[in-house]
């Protein structure tokens, strides 16, 4: 069987080359990626493109959505998300971000593997980003906790140890996580 | 962050009014789309009239159509600031995801106009009204044909949108085939202007700010309001899921009081500042534009969101467009208007949800489109409404029990 001739749409470049590479490993073609692209549907149908993979956030969505209409432009254009009954998947891609547009012909159900690699791949992308978001929050509240310390040291002259204790008891006794306590009294020497 | 929440009883004691019956859902998320018809909703939120029904709304912003009704139907939002025709194809069946989507409540009547480049624009009148420039356009047509130049090409916002209908209609009624006289395609609003500058299109039917836009940008320039093709036309409604509706009836009465009191608000030129100054900062989108679409008089939008009951779903604009669907092949018929337009557009919520708030509201759910040249009145609960004229610019009113 030929492979299906798919194109990305997908201002995310990173994304988009990672969602590549995993639709070439399982044997579809990527052919083109049109994002902001002046002439889409042109280029559609010079590449014979079987399948078109939209971010949720494009605002070319809805260029895709039109081309049900222009059944002049393609010999059997078929505009499709999932299976319109299937509402767990529909909310898997709202939720990934991702939709899929079959547009040449290609039969709806040979897109749900791809759409399902592509959730993939965009849930996989998802999660790197909030790690990364993670790493740095945690950074920077080590920063601001750094800090803090460092105030009450100079302040009350305390030691290292003592002044990263006391801020452990003023947390528990508040019920307040290390970094708001830290917030507290970095925001009270700025007042001082 | 969770917004600060203010018990029940303290909040209806302090404002002595609405929260009569308890929602069941106090948390609930709305979409909208970066326009100046955004606004009862962006202006709701910032004003702080859900919280005086006891909802506490999240604004999601959409970048297209097609995610906001991707979101809507997958539970995503609870209501959205959608096209009208959105709720009738996403009902029929038209396009992806067929689910029944009702509306309660339009968010306001006008709002578009067709902006050309600046060539284009050169060689064709001026303020000549639809007719006048209907005609002009189709000589170009025919004299670009002659010569062998390419197709003009004209842009809307989506398949299903009034923007799409309009345009249709002016071209059709114009003796222009929209299907075959030009290449009518559709662009995304934030992408218009740069197209039109760079000649990948040659107009556009759009909602302010961005035919504004174009204009303080060069870009193009606007010679005609969608209102000169019908006068007093529906625009945008806000949609829920009838599961949703059903499942949630208090909840959904709360969001039309409130957003029926927005209106109110949005509508005074008083106020029409501040509704730019609210909209820009919600949505990015630039305060001199807005202020441009929202001026009261001569604006290019026209902007109508509560005189003349421009909140009230009448029934024959949604029948009037089950119309355009069939006419333009959109959808397969036989289709029954009237059925349809029961179904989907809820007219005895919005009266509910009007009475809340002592809002007046029309008596009857259906009206001859277009059939008034001059001011008019309709029926009303508590006498009367007054109406501002509605005519088509061809003159052919459109009669809902007798659609063709």
């Amino acid at each position: 069987m030929p492979k299906l001739r798919i194109a990305l749409v997908d201002e995310t470049r990173e994304r988009s080359d990672e969602l590549a590479k995993a639709l070439e490993a399982e044997g579809y073609a990527v052919v083109a990626r049109l994002a902001g692209c002046e002439d889409q549907a042109g280029r559609l149908r010079e590449l014979a493109v079987d399948v078109v993979i939209v971010d949720m956030q494009s605002p070319d969505r809805d260029v895709f959505e039109d081309m049900q209409q222009l059944s002049r432009d393609h010999p059997c254009p078929v505009v499709m998300f999932v299976e319109e009954s299937d509402s767990e998947s529909i909310q898997a891609a709202v939720r990934a971000g991702v939709a899929a547009y079959v547009v040449d012909g290609a039969k709806q159900r040979r897109v749900k593997p791809i759409l399902e690699v592509a959730i993939a791949r965009f849930n996989e992308f998802q999660q790197l980003r909030s790690e990364l978001e993670e790493a740095r929050t945690t950074l920077a509240e080590r920063k601001r906790i750094e800090r803090a310390k460092g105030i009450l040291m100079q302040k009350r002259s305390l030691a290292e140890a003592d002044a990263y204790r006391r801020m452990q008891k003023m947390a528990m006794d508040q019920k307040r996580r290390l970094v708001e306590v830290a917030d507290q009294v970095i925001a009270m020497e700025e007042v001082l | 962050m969770t917004p600060k929440r203010i018990p029940l009883a303290l909040r209806a004691a302090a404002h002595a009014a609405p929260a009569r019956s308890k929602v069941e859902q106090q948390q609930i998320s709305i979409s909208v789309v970066p326009l100046a018809d955004a606004a009862t909703i962006v202006v709701a939120c910032r004003r702080g009239l859900f919280e005086r029904h006891g909802l506490d709304v999240t604004l999601s912003v959409e970048p297209s159509w097609a995610s906001t009704r991707d979101k809507l139907v997958a539970g995503a939002v609870d209501a959205a600031h959608l096209l009208a025709p959105m709720a009738i194809a996403a009902t029929l069946g038209a396009g992806p995801l067929r689910t029944p989507i009702v509306t309660a409540l339009s968010l306001g009547m006008n709002g578009n106009a067709i902006t050309f480049s600046r060539e284009l624009a050169a060689q064709l009148p001026e303020r000549a009204g639809a007719a006048a420039l209907g005609a002009a356009l189709r000589e170009r047509i025919a004299q670009r044909a002659q010569r062998g130049e390419r197709r003009i090409r004209l842009a809307s916002v989506f398949p299903y949108s009034m923007h799409s209908y309009l345009l249709r209609h002016w071209l059709a009624a114009s003796r222009i085939d929209p299907d075959a006289d030009v290449d009518l395609r559709v662009v995304p609003p934030p992408r218009m202007v740069e197209r039109l500058d760079s000649g990948a299109i040659d107009a556009f039917c759009v909602g302010e700010p961005w035919n504004t836009l174009a204009v303080q940008s060069g870009a193009g320039r606007i010679l005609l309001s969608a209102r000169e093709i019908w006068g007093l036309a529906p625009e945008k409604v806000l949609g829920v899921k009838l599961a949703w509706a059903e499942r949630y009836p208090e909840t959904h009465l709360a969001m039309l009081a409130a957003l029926i009191e927005s209106a109110e608000f949005c509508d005074a030129p008083e106020n029409r500042e501040e509704v730019a100054r609210a909209l820009s900062k919600t949505l990015g989108l630039s305060l001199e534009a807005l202020l441009a679409s929202l001026a009261a008089n001569e604006s290019p939008g026209a902007h109508v969101f509560s005189r003349h009951a421009a909140g009230f779903p009448w029934r024959s604009q949604a029948a009037w467009i089950a119309a355009q669907m069939l006419r333009w092949g959109q959808i397969e018929g036989p289709v029954d208007g009237k059925e349809v337009a029961e179904r989907v557009y809820r007219t005895d919520w919005y009266r509910q949800a009007a009475r809340r708030v002592g809002h007046d509201a029309p008596s009857e759910d259906w009206k001859i489109e277009g059939a008034h040249a001059a001011a008019w009145a309709v029926r009303s609960e508590a006498g009367s409404i007054a109406m501002a004229p509605d005519h088509f610019f061809d003159g052919r009113a459109f009669d809902p029990f007798q659609p063709l």
